[in-house]
Order: C-alpha cells, then structure tokens, then sequence
C-alpha cells in the first residue's frame, strides 16, 4: 500500500459530497452531475440557469476557501499546455455525449442504482486506467 | 425569500459543500487521482473509498426522499433519462475517460481547483467547456435534419 493511502479523508469528503447531493435533490429535486450542470448554463432552460450558476459558484468558493486554508490540497496536472486542452476537450466532449461524469453517473446514478450509470462508470475507469498505464509504463517504459 | 431565491441558495450551498467534499477527498489533486487510476503502479486505493461514502450516503439520502411528494423548492423532481445503453453512452464515457486519464481531472475537481490551480486549470476549464458544446453538435444536426425531412414532406 503506497504512503498516499488515505482512507478516512477520502471517506469523510465522499460523505460531504452524498450530503451535497442529498441537498440538491431534497430542496431542487435536481441531480448533482457537474458536466450536466455546465451543460445547463451553456444551453440555458427556464428556471434552471440561476441555481446550476450558484452550484458552480459554490464549487470555486469551496476551492477559494481551500486554497487559503491548505494549498497543498491542489495541484495542477504535470502536462504541457496544448495536452491539459486536449484532455478538457475529450472529458467535456465526452461527458457531454456519455450523459454525465464521475459524479452525474458515478455517484449520483450508481446511488440511484441505474444500470446505465453502472455501464457508464465501468467505461471511463477501465479506459483511464489503460490510459495511466500506456502512458506511465509502456511510453515511458517505467 | 422567494421559492426561486431559495433554489439558487441551495445550489450555491450545494456546490460549496460538494467542492470542499471533493477537497477533503482528495480528488483536486490529479497525481493523487493517477494514483488511484495506475492500477499497475503503486496503486492508491484512496478515491475507492470516495466513492463508497458519497454513494452510501447519497442512497441512504434518495430513498428517504421517496417520502416527500415533491422536493421542498421546486414542483417535481427531475426524471431519470431513459435506461438505454447504447454507443453513445459507451463511446462518450470512454472518451471522458481517455481525458480523465491523460490529466487526473474530471469536471468537478478541475472547477474547485481554478482559483488554485493558474492557467493550466484555466486552461483545462476552457476546455471542458468548449468540449461540452462540441458534444451536443451531433444532436442539433440531427434536430437539423429532422426539421429539413418535415419542412420537405410538408
């Protein structure tokens, strides 16, 4: 087991993010998807852009706040430029046509229970994994 | 404060308590989700349990909801999409994950992480937003030619 194992914060922030999508679901009967919510405020419905705005709000002042109270939370991908554009282009093309993400299928569909979201979350980590591994151990041959 | 005021608080405050979620997790730091996607390598099993907690909760959560008629700011909740998998799910979940795989950032952590994160997150953000738009092309085409078959029948 690498020194990195952290079992019980990775706990305690999957249990924050249940309750923020419990929240969103009990108040606006909406699902916490982030690739749907900025799906939303890129094609707008009525009624539906203000709180999806707020939500995404909501995400950069935890990251404010975080970054004040421990930097050593974030980092930023070790890639050049051109290949982190690329990458945001495939997860948002990608999400965008799979219907949802890591947390609009891997957290909210799987608590749903949806056979769907299940397919869904199977996909993208298999094929991650077969990414982080091309690239970490056959290209640079480690 | 009106019903709409308060469906706009909520989504600030979910949003707010999902980020400092992701944060606590560990999911704002890509070599950390590497980690836990290099299954060969020192595998991190950390973001397993990320999981395991939002979903335990986020279950427990949805089924109490049942109890309510309708959700307390809004007139119906939101129904689930057709249980259809097809291609497009397939290809476009493994697409977001060939992405996911090259920088260790999904959409949420890559939001939380901007004020912190300099131009590449700016960047990356940019990104995902000008894909996100890029997707939904294949379905205004086809609403395209949906329009042109029935103005020609027509």
């Amino acid at each position: 087991m690498p020194a990195s194992f952290t079992p019980v914060s990775a706990l305690l922030g999957g249990v924050l993010i249940g309750l923020a999508a419990t929240l969103l679901w009990v108040s606006n009967g909406r699902t916490a998807g982030v690739s749907g919510i900025v799906g939303g405020v890129l094609r707008p419905v009525p009624g539906e852009r203000g709180w999806q705005a707020a939500f995404l709000g909501g995400l950069v002042l935890a990251g404010v706040v975080g970054a004040a109270l421990s930097p050593r939370s974030f980092g930023v991908p070790g890639l050049p430029l051109a290949a982190l554009a690329l990458s945001g282009v495939l997860v948002g093309f990608g999400t965008r046509l799979g219907g949802g993400c890591t947390s609009g299928h891997g957290v909210c569909g799987l608590s749903r229970g949806a056979p769907r979201s299940l397919v869904a979350t199977l996909t993208f980590m298999v094929t991650a994994a077969v990414v982080v591994a091309v690239v970490r151990h056959l290209a640079e041959g480690q | 404060m009106s019903v709409a005021g308060w469906r706009v608080l909520a989504g600030l405050v979910s949003g707010a308590l999902f980020g400092a979620g992701l944060i606590v997790s560990g999911m704002t730091q890509p070599s950390k989700v590497l980690g836990f996607l290099d299954v060969l390598g020192a595998w991190d099993p950390s973001l397993a349990f990320v999981m395991v907690g939002a979903i335990a909760v986020h279950a427990l959560g949805l089924r109490s909801a049942r109890r309510l008629g309708a959700p307390l700011a809004s007139r119906a909740f939101s129904v689930a999409p057709p249980p259809r998998i097809d291609a497009r799910l397939v290809v476009g979940s493994a697409i977001f994950g060939v992405g996911w795989g090259l920088s260790g950032y999904c959409p949420g952590p890559s939001i939380v992480a901007l004020p912190a994160a300099g131009v590449g997150g700016l960047v990356f953000v940019a990104s995902l937003f000008l894909g996100n738009a890029l997707g939904s092309a294949p379905e205004r085409l086809a609403s395209l030619r949906q329009d042109r078959s029935s103005a020609l029948q027509s």
